[in-house]
C-alpha cells in the first residue's frame, strides 16, 4: 500500500489534512495598512496574514519601513509625534485600530522586543521582568515569583541569573540584557511577540542564543521578526516578507522566497545585488 | 619637516588648552573654598552651643544665639518646598512629556523670565498677595515668596532631566501595556530621580540664603515665632541685621550665622541624597 492509500484507509475524512493552513490559523490579519510620518508616507497598503505559532521574518533594505510596519502591529507607531496610520489590523478578527480599542490593552497582547536592549536601569533583574505586571497592579508576591521564574526560563536566562535576581538589570551583558527584555515581554503573556532587529546589537554567540530561543518560543507564540540579516531570516523564520520602499513586494514560505522568489526585486535583494 | 612642525604645533596647542581648562576648573573651586575658609576663620569664634540653642540677647548683653533664626529658616525652606516642588516638578513633567506645543513654549518662556526677576520684586509680590490681605507679616508669606522663586528653577531642571531619559525606556514601558501616566511615574521619573533631587537641592540652596524677598514677608523676629501667621526669624535676615549693627560681638555672630547657613544647606543636601539613595537600594533589593 502506498502511503497515500494508507492515509485514506486510516483517516477516511482526509480532506482535513489536505487543506492548506486556512483562515483559522491566521492570528493577525493586516489589511491595506498605510503609515505616515507627518506628510511622508512610510508604508503603502500592506496586506498580509500572520499565522499562529509561526515565525514571520520581515526583510528589506534600510528605510524600507520594516520597523514602522511592526510598530504598527502593536500601535507603537502612533507614539511618534506626527505619525498616522490607516487600514486595519485584525487580531483574532478584532480590529486593533478600532477607535474604541485602548492601545494599552493591545500592547499587552502584542509584545515587543527592541533593537537595542533596553532594561529599566533603576530596576533589579526581578523587577524588570515583573515590571509589566507590577506596574499594572499585580502585587501577589508568590504569583510574581512564579511568573518571573517562568518567563526567565522561557527566555533561557534563568540559569544565568537565578542567583542575582536583585542585581541591576544593567549589570548583565548585552545578550543577557536582550534576553531579559524578551523575558520582560513574555511576562505579560502576549499572543504575539514582535522583534525589531533583536540581534543587531549583539555578538554572534548571543545571536545564536536568541535564534535558538525564537525557535523554542514559536511553540507558544506567534513571532514577527524584523531583520537585516538574511541568513538569520532564513534560519529562524517559516515565512518571509520582503518590503521595499514601503511596499510589500513578496511574501511566502521562507524556503521559497530564498530559493525561487517570484519577484525580480526580491531576487536582486537576496542575492545581494542591491540593498 | 613640515608635518613634523604641524605635529609639534598640535601637541603644544593640546597641552596649552588642556592646562588652561584645568586652571579654570580649579578657579571655579576657588570662590567656594575662599568663602568657606573666610567664614570659618571669622565665624567659628562666635559659634558655640549657646549660639545654636539660645535666642538673641537684647542689645548690650553679651552671648545669646540664633536658634530661632535657624528653626525659622528651616520652616521657611520647608514651606517654600511645599509650594515650589510639586508645582515645579509637575510643570517640568508637563513640559518634557506633553509640552511640544505653543502652550509649552509659553510656559518655558515664562519660567525663564521668572528666573530673571529680582528677588525683591518677588518679595513685593508676596507682600501684596499674602501680607496685605492677612494684615500681618508671616512665615507663610515668606514661604510663598521663596516657593515662587523655586518654581522656575525646579521646572526647568526637571524638564531637562526628564528629556535625558532615553525614548527607548518610555517605549519599553509602553510596549508592555503600561499606561502613559504610569510610565511617566514609574519609569521616567524614577530613572531621573536623582537628577531631579539635585535640581531641587540647587533651588533650596538658592532660596535658603535669600534675604530680599523676606524683608517684608517673613520680616524677622527676635523671639520664637508663635505659628505660621506671625513674623518669623530667618538666618539671612538675622545676618543682615547683625552685620549692619555697630556692635563687634554682633558682627562675629553674623559671621557665625553665615557659617551655619552654609552648613545647613550642605547638610540638607547630604541627608536628602543619603535618604533617597538608601530608599533606592532598598527598592532594588526588596
Amino acid at each position: 500500500m502506498t502511503p497515500q492509500v494508507l492515509k485514506q484507509v486510516i483517516f477516511p475524512n482526509s480532506a482535513v489534512f489536505e487543506e492548506p493552513r486556512g483562515q483559522s490559523s491566521c492570528l493577525l490579519k493586516v489589511d491595506a495598512l498605510s503609515a505616515w510620518f507627518g506628510a511622508t508616507q512610510a508604508l503603502h497598503e500592506i496586506s498580509m496574514d500572520l499565522e499562529r505559532n509561526q515565525v514571520t521574518a520581515v526583510i528589506g533594505p534600510s528605510g524600507c519601513g520594516k520597523s514602522t510596519f511592526i510598530r504598527c502591529l502593536n500601535r507603537m507607531h502612533e507614539e511618534v509625534p506626527g505619525a498616522r496610520v490607516s487600514g486595519t489590523v485584525l487580531l483574532e478578527g478584532a480590529n486593533i485600530y478600532d477607535p474604541a480599542v485602548d492601545p494599552v490593552i493591545i500592547r499587552r497582547k502584542i509584545g515587543m522586543v527592541f533593537q537595542k536592549p533596553n532594561p529599566f536601569p533603576t530596576m533589579s533583574i526581578y523587577d524588570n521582568v515583573a515590571s509589566g505586571l507590577k506596574l499594572n497592579g499585580l502585587r501577589n508576591r508568590r504569583q510574581l515569583d512564579e511568573i518571573v521564574e517562568k518567563s526567565l526560563k522561557m527566555a533561557a536566562l534563568w540559569e544565568e541569573v537565578k542567583d542575582q535576581l536583585e542585581e541591576s538589570g544593567m549589570s548583565l551583558s548585552g545578550g543577557q540584557q536582550q534576553r531579559l527584555c524578551i523575558a520582560r515581554a513574555l511576562a505579560v503573556t502576549p499572543d504575539v511577540l514582535l522583534m525589531d532587529e533583536p540581534c543587531s546589537a549583539l555578538d554572534p554567540i548571543s545571536t545564536a542564543k536568541i535564534e535558538e530561543l525564537i525557535y523554542q518560543l514559536k511553540k507558544n507564540y506567534t513571532i514577527v521578526i524584523v531583520t537585516h540579516n538574511m541568513q538569520q531570516a532564513a534560519r529562524v523564520s517559516d515565512r518571509t516578507a520582503f518590503l521595499y520602499l514601503g511596499k510589500l513586494i513578496e511574501m511566502g514560505e521562507t524556503q521559497k522566497i530564498f530559493t525561487s522568489p517570484r519577484e525580480k526585486q526580491t531576487e536582486d535583494y537576496i542575492t545581494g545585488r542591491f540593498g | 619637516m613640515n608635518s613634523n612642525l604641524t605635529y609639534l604645533k598640535r601637541k603644544t596647542t593640546n597641552w596649552v588648552m588642556s592646562r588652561l581648562s584645568l586652571l579654570f576648573a580649579l578657579l571655579t573651586l576657588l570662590p567656594l573654598a575662599l568663602i568657606f575658609f573666610y567664614l570659618l576663620s571669622k565665624g567659628v569664634s562666635a559659634l558655640n552651643l549657646d549660639f545654636l540653642t539660645h535666642l538673641p540677647k537684647p542689645v548690650g548683653e553679651p552671648g545669646g544665639g540664633m536658634a530661632n533664626a535657624i528653626v525659622g529658616t528651616l520652616i521657611l525652606v520647608g514651606l517654600a518646598c511645599l509650594l515650589g516642588l510639586p508645582i515645579g516638578i509637575l510643570a517640568g513633567v508637563y513640559l518634557a512629556e506633553f509640552g511640544h506645543n505653543r502652550f509649552g513654549l509659553l510656559v518655558r518662556f515664562t519660567a525663564d523670565v521668572m528666573n530673571g526677576i529680582p528677588s525683591i520684586v518677588i518679595g513685593i509680590f508676596a507682600y501684596t498677595i499674602v501680607v496685605l490681605p492677612m494684615r500681618s507679616f508671616s512665615a507663610l508669606a515668606g514661604g510663598v515668596a521663596l516657593g515662587i522663586m523655586m518654581i522656575p528653577v525646579v521646572t526647568r531642571t526637571t524638564e531637562e532631566l526628564l528629556k535625558l531619559v532615553p525614548v527607548s525606556l518610555r517605549e519599553a514601558a509602553l510596549a508592555l501595556g503600561i499606561p502613559r501616566w504610569k510610565t511617566i511615574v514609574s519609569v521616567v521619573l524614577r530613572t531621573a530621580r536623582m537628577g531631579i533631587v539635585t535640581g531641587a537641592l540647587v533651588a533650596v540652596g538658592r532660596i535658603a540664603g535669600e534675604t530680599a524677598p523676606l524683608l517684608f514677608t517673613a520680616f524677622g523676629n527676635r523671639f520664637w515665632q508663635s505659628g505660621l501667621v506671625q513674623p518669623i526669624a530667618a538666618l539671612p535676615l538675622q545676618i543682615f541685621a547683625y552685620a549692619i549693627s555697630p556692635f563687634d560681638d554682633w558682627h562675629s555672630q553674623a559671621w557665625a550665622g553665615a557659617l551655619v547657613l552654609i552648613s545647613l544647606v550642605f547638610l540638607i543636601g547630604l541627608f536628602t541624597r543619603l535618604l533617597l539613595k538608601s530608599k533606592y537600594s532598598l527598592r532594588g533589593g526588596q
